[in-house]
């Protein structure tokens, strides 16, 4: 065990004090819900009548259910756009913004503002920039004489909700590949300008392999961030009778239980999310060992 | 062509495609204060500018039977008690596992990190149930109660700044007689005003932007957070189509946000860098 300050006497005490709320947090919040949830998805429960056992019924439903399946390849197509987006294009602005060049602060600042404010109230102007008739963006095309298109429309829903997704998380992808940028040593880049090799070069021989550590982490976070992606598709796309146009897995949990009053079938989902991200960790990480260049 | 040149292209290109990009990162938020200014009868005109300036927008936002000022007023003490929580519990824990030493440390701190594993979804349905049980659906209890649990995000980031004070000033303290709780309180948290501060704003305008839990718990207008509000309004502006006042809405909400960001932006940008260069 490393270095630390012994407790004295009746300082233990103070030390679990302290470890407390952490310790109820850990019991309760964690553990206690995941055994709970595990527990409701076996079962069927409105919290009107007494739960009854469900056996894996609801396991079952969800490969069965044409709704709950549509939920799971929505949330699928979701991330398989979301996250190479994320990645590239703020690495991408990170790149640019590495340049030694005048008004970088503003830029960030810039780039940092979606990140910043909630998306529920930016979610109302991109309504005011999709819309069919008044959008800014059918108002563009139109002047450059394209037909306009319905954005929010269900054949295109997917595609808007996914651009706004990355276009709140750019700001912080960019920060992220910036603190791994600016720890590249400018000697690399010189020696490399020395022996002839150009940008291109450059980036690719050296920039992008001693930034591996930073693509990973980013794709991780943009991973587990898609699988919970929420408030952009619940302002965009919601329908009447809690339905939607882009019903993710998360979307789906939420109408299942506070619609449907289905708490046992929201569980079953739940726990389905659960499986498939830990599945993908565990994937990535698998990734990272073998591709990840730590220095 | 000379390196000076190429540098100096390069710069251009630079320049224009950030720029480019930066018109498509700020123009929903010029767009939204735009039309917060324009009268209704101009919300569909595509001049940035308002034709007619106006700001009946905002006084009919505090006069419409949407009490603005309670959604307003719920946000921001939830959010605060929600910070206020986060900071003194994930403080609390991360002072354990940095400074003292004692049996089980590391294990529990790896327990602690697993649960960032665990989706919000999961924890949300089971603590709905409990909360119903107790008659606190409705209340903002369920929204700032269990940040005064700690949490593995608060804690971890805490606990790696914790690491970087010099271990020699606890020793000297203890030297001197102090106790644990003095040698947390009175060395430990004002030496970490800097993780504190991106901590709390971090967490801050989580609970602020956050859109599932209020609608959860607090599900119905008017006694619910601005998030749920706005939306809620969304769905009736939709019907009326009054999109002016809806974007002066919008615009209030995030103010409080966008000035915390002006002033400490250095914050924000360094609590993103902590939690994720040393994870």
């Amino acid at each position: 065990m490393e270095y630390g300050l012994k407790p004295l006497g009746r300082e233990k005490f103070w030390l679990w004090a302290l470890l407390t709320p952490t310790f109820i947090g850990l019991i309760f919040g964690a553990l206690g819900s995941v055994i709970a949830t595990v527990l409701l998805s076996f079962a069927e429960w409105d919290l009107l009548t007494p739960p009854t056992w469900a056996g894996i019924a609801n396991y079952v439903e969800l490969f069965k259910d044409e709704k709950l399946l549509r939920s799971l390849t929505n949330t699928i197509k979701f991330t398989v756009l979301y996250v190479p987006g994320v990645v590239i294009i703020s690495l991408f602005v990170a790149v640019l913004m590495n340049r030694r060049i005048r008004g970088i602060g503003l830029f960030r600042t810039a780039y940092f503002l979606p990140a910043v404010t909630s998306a529920v109230a930016t979610a109302l102007v991109w309504n005011m920039i999709y819309g069919k008739d008044t959008g800014i963006l059918n108002f563009i095309l139109e002047r450059l004489g394209l037909q306009p298109v319905c954005w929010l429309c269900t054949n295109n829903a997917m595609y808007a909700v996914v651009i706004v997704n990355i276009w709140g998380a750019i700001g912080e992808g960019m920060i992220i590949f910036l603190a791994g940028l600016t720890a590249i040593p400018h000697e690399y880049h010189e020696a490399a300008a020395i022996d002839g090799a150009n940008g291109f070069q450059q980036f690719f021989r050296i920039t992008l392999p001693l930034i591996t550590p930073s693509i990973f982490f980013q794709t991780l976070i943009s991973t587990i961030n898609a699988f919970q992606a929420y408030d952009y598709i619940y302002m965009l796309t919601r329908r009447g009778g809690g339905d939607s146009s882009v019903p993710v897995v998360v979307f789906s949990i939420y109408r299942n239980a506070w619609n449907f009053f289905n708490y046992g079938g929201a569980s079953a989902q739940a726990i389905e999310l659960t499986v498939i991200v830990a599945a993908l960790m565990a994937f990535y990480l698998w990734l990272e060992r073998r591709y990840v260049v730590y220095e | 062509m000379t390196k000076q040149n190429q540098k100096f292209i390069l710069d251009i290109i630079s320049y224009m495609l950030l720029l480019l990009g930066a018109v498509l990162m700020v123009g929903p938020f010029l767009w939204m204060v735009s039309t917060s200014f324009k009268l209704p009868g101009d919300q569909f005109t595509k001049t940035l500018i308002p034709p007619t300036f106006t700001l009946d927008n905002f006084r009919e936002l505090f006069s419409v039977d949407l009490n603005f000022l309670l959604l307003f007023w719920n946000s921001a003490y939830i959010s605060i008690l929600t910070t206020i929580g986060q900071l003194l519990t994930c403080a609390m824990a991360a002072f354990c596992f940095a400074v003292v030493k004692f049996k089980g440390r590391d294990a529990l701190f790896t327990a602690l990190l697993l649960t960032l594993l665990i989706p919000p979804q999961v924890t949300l349905i089971p603590d709905f149930i409990i909360f119903k049980y107790l008659h606190l659906i409705g209340t903002s209890v369920p929204l700032w109660l269990p940040a005064f649990w700690g949490g593995a995000f608060g804690t971890f980031l805490l606990r790696q700044y914790f690491l970087t004070i010099p271990r020699d000033l606890a020793d000297a303290a203890r030297v001197d007689g102090a106790s644990l709780i003095q040698i947390f309180w009175n060395i430990y948290m004002p030496l970490s005003k800097p993780a504190l501060a991106a901590l709390a704003i971090f967490t801050f305008q989580g609970a602020w932007n956050d859109l599932l839990h209020p609608l959860v718990y607090m599900p119905s207008v008017p006694d619910t957070m601005l998030t749920v509000g706005l939306a809620f309004f969304d769905q009736q502006m939709r019907n009326g189509g009054k999109f002016t006042v809806l974007m002066s809405g919008a615009l209030i909400s995030i103010l409080p946000l966008l000035i915390v960001f002006f002033f400490a932006q250095k914050q924000f940008i360094e609590g993103i860098s902590l939690s994720g260069m040393k994870r």
